[in-house]
């Protein structure tokens, strides 16, 4: 598949129609996603309808919206009428929401075309797209290996190239991780900068909608159509997004690259720690600034992570009652144990953890020991990143600790798969910018990402950033093998 | 800290999940060893430190309060596991 802007491109000029290129999508998802499963639901007819309508226009000669014609893929936690919404929950198996989310209605002004609704880690909570009701997604690269997550469907889509950009979401890293084991660009921007309204909520202080692409131009196209102040989601900021496409390009020479050391101690792998480096020498070399920077709270991101999130979890998803909508046991006596027994078929065994740990944490007698005790360290966060940010205009470093794991190789440790998110957590609890780029690829084929992280509200840079690194590296990443 | 079985069926209770038996034991050795690693945050000072809800840190942001159309009643209704005409069924909750 084509990049989502030549895509569009082709079809305002007639040089093909959008009806073909949603049927070559929808053929392409017919032929490799039974191996990748990134698909939870396909919407071919949506697609096609969409595709007819972005055909007359062009006929007609009326205006076209930014992604004209471009298959999207839709991560399966974002409200779309037209198709059911699962969050790949048992619990929401069947839900047809009655309203679209806000990035969705924007998507579809854009004139996107929609392919279909991609696998996540069930209520986006994991790191591996294994924690999915339904089924495990494969990575692209090397089907017995995850393709990272929570977004693993719409990163692997992308990668596979059963669509062009994908809509993931990004609570600790669900957007980055999977970008950087699948050779994906995935871009988090800004908590306030996209509306929430019809994501559907699991830590309401870190989500935050993003795209995937396979450059960091078509990211950064799709970041700029979902984003903008809502009046339903009262965090989303009044600004207007800046041009982010327009004014992409920028000379390495004028950038500060801060690169923490606590990025680079025991953990990493050393092919992902070289090839990090490496891409960073690059950039130095065309002019970049490299500033020695520290971010020493790194190490306590993920304790504090794993007791708010849970925390706003719990919270949540006290709304699964088995009453309005979603699941509901067929065994009951009373209103309590149509609750109790409701929630406890219809949710899995990594989000019963994370309510469990949620309420503990919330609970009378442990309040101040963890919830209070893991906001102040989410300040001391935040302002670690403050005084970073004196220093330079962009911190980078690499997305995650390791390629591609085998399937299964974490999943009977929780822990482990938490540590996974070691490098993207802090992003979160600070409301910071962040993305994905590929950096290179290990010996044996799979993926690397590189982190870039900025200032609040400077998706711009961050993704300036991104592209320096896209356009010096020069990688011409061949297509996933899909074996 | 060492998590027990008596305190996640407590908690469990408390966020109306009925665990079954086997769940309690497994969720409790789990909790104890996510809980041992969390402890870290003990080692830091955070007297003084203003603790951070929220990254955006508004309060209040209004709209003024004026009617617009919202959900119609089969909209909201149609995903009901169990419905009688405009409303929602649950079990009798009053004798």
């Amino acid at each position: 598949m084509t990049d989502a802007l030549a895509l569009r491109e082709d079809v305002a000029s007639k040089k093909v129609r959008a009806v073909e290129v949603a049927e070559r999508a929808l053929d392409r998802i017919r032929a490799v996603d039974p191996k990748v499963r990134a698909f939870i639901t396909v919407t071919g007819d949506v697609a096609l309808a969409q595709a007819r309508r972005v055909d007359e226009k062009v006929l007609r000669g009326e205006p076209l919206g930014p992604l004209a014609g471009v298959p999207v893929a839709i991560k399966d936690n974002l409200c779309t009428t037209e198709a059911r919404t699962t969050c790949a929950s048992k619990i929401l198996e069947t839900y047809l929401p009655p309203y679209d989310a806000t990035v969705v209605r924007k998507l579809r002004e854009a004139d996107a075309v929609f392919v279909g609704k991609t696998n996540l880690d069930e209520f986006a909570m994991g790191s591996s797209t294994e924690n999915s009701a339904f089924f495990p997604t494969r990575n692209p690269w090397k089907l017995d290996c995850v393709p990272g997550g929570s977004s693993g469907g719409s990163a692997a889509a992308v990668a596979a190239g059963m669509a062009a950009v994908a809509l993931g979401s990004d609570t600790g890293g669900s957007i980055r991780f999977p970008g950087a084991l699948t050779g994906t660009v995935g871009f988090k921007p800004t908590y306030g900068r996209v509306s929430r309204y019809g994501l559907v909520a699991f830590g309401s202080s870190l989500d935050q909608v993003g795209p995937f692409g396979r450059t960091v131009r078509d990211a950064a196209l799709t970041a700029q159509v979902i984003s903008g102040h809502d009046p339903l989601d009262s965090t989303s900021v009044p600004q207007p997004a800046p041009d982010f496409i327009g004014a992409l390009e920028r000379p390495a020479s004028s950038l500060r690259l801060g690169v923490p050391k606590e990025y680079f101690g025991a953990g990493l792998d050393a092919e992902v720690s070289a090839s990090v480096q490496a891409a960073i020498g690059k950039l130095v070399a065309q002019g970049a600034k490299r500033v020695e920077v520290s971010l020493p709270m790194t190490e306590y991101g993920i304790a504090a992570y794993y007791i708010v999130a849970p925390c706003e979890a719990s919270s949540n998803l006290a709304r699964y009652d088995g009453v309005h909508y979603g699941y509901r046991t067929k065994d009951y006596q009373d209103v309590i144990s149509l609750f109790s027994k409701s929630r406890r078929e219809g949710f899995g065994p990594e989000v019963t953890r994370r309510i469990i740990l949620g309420t503990f944490a919330l609970s009378s007698g442990y309040y101040e020991a963890y919830y209070d005790r893991a906001l102040r360290v989410r300040r001391k966060i935040k302002e670690d990143f403050d005084r970073a940010f004196a220093q330079c205009d962009v911190i980078v470093g690499p997305t995650s600790p390791t390629p591609a794991f085998p399937i299964g190789a974490k999943s009977a440790d929780p822990l482990a798969m938490y540590l996974c998110d070691v490098y993207t957590v802090a992003t979160n609890l600070a409301g910071l910018p962040g993305i994905s780029v590929p950096c290179g690829l290990t010996k044996s084929g799979l993926p690397i990402g590189l982190q870039v992280q900025g200032r609040a509200f400077d998706d711009l840079t961050v993704l300036q950033a991104a592209r320096a690194f896209e356009r010096e590296l020069a990688l011409t990443l061949p297509w996933p093998s899909l074996s | 800290m060492a998590i027990d079985r008596k305190t996640v069926e407590h908690v469990a209770k408390l966020a109306r999940l009925q665990l079954a038996p086997e769940d309690l034991e497994r969720y409790a050795g789990q909790l104890g060893a996510i809980l041992d690693y969390i402890a870290k945050l003990e080692k830091l000072d955070v007297k003084g430190v203003e603790p951070l809800a929220h990254p955006a840190e508004t309060t209040n942001v209004f709209r003024d309060d004026l009617p617009r159309p919202s959900l119609p009643r089969p909209e909201a209704l149609k995903n009901a596991p169990e419905r009688s005409n405009d409303f929602f069924i649950v079990p009798k909750v009053v004798e």
